[in-house]
């Protein structure tokens, strides 16, 4: 899993019959200092996730194990919302 | 499977249920000579690792294994603590 932050929402009407209903974010990985580590992902909202919160990413077919998305072609979902990271040396 | 170091832990109250009462841990994966390699992780716990240890980690889907494997959303999982750093050992040379 990767911590990101959602920095967008994707609107998309047409689409695969099994992503209807789905809430498809974009969301940035973030490096464990809070730092943008490059890149950007669409995710699908499986924990009711708001914008520029950070979240847990789930990628590959791991994302088909979240609630709900059994047999969807989704190959990233935001599963969790972080409250702290707390590390052994520094706090962040 | 790769070895890493437990770095830290990560909080989440709104979760997946499944992810229920389950630790979240940051891991920084490690090289053969355990220097610190790539970007790290937040990996779920299926073996009770702490802070600091030494472990290793499952990829993909295999890492739901060890839980409920049809519903558990996990890509990253830490399923051995490594004794102590001395057990990792590699042998002088080979083929090459």
């Amino acid at each position: 899993m990767i911590i990101a932050r959602i920095l967008g929402t994707v609107v998309a009407s047409q689409k695969d019959e099994r992503l209807k209903g789905g809430k498809l974010l974009i969301v940035k990985p973030l490096n464990l200092d809070g730092t943008d580590a490059g890149g950007y992902v669409v995710a699908i909202d499986t924990v009711g996730a708001g914008f520029h919160e950070r979240v847990l990413v789930v990628a590959g077919s791991s994302a088909r194990l979240a609630d709900g998305m059994k047999d969807k072609p989704v190959d990233a979902a935001i599963v969790g919302v972080i409250d702290t990271v707390d590390l052994v040396n520094a706090d962040s | 499977m790769q070895l890493a170091r437990v770095i830290g832990s990560v909080v989440a109250t709104a979760k997946n249920d499944s992810l229920e009462g389950r630790k979240l841990l940051v891991i920084q994966s490690l090289d053969a000579n355990l220097r610190p390699q790539g970007a790290p992780l937040v990996a779920l716990d299926a073996i009770g690792a702490g802070a600091s240890d030494l472990v290793f980690w499952c990829r993909g889907k295999e890492a739901s294994f060890p839980f409920r494997r049809e519903d558990t959303p996990t890509d990253c999982t830490i399923v051995a603590i490594v004794d102590s750093d001395a057990h990792v050992t590699r042998g002088a040379g080979g083929r090459s």
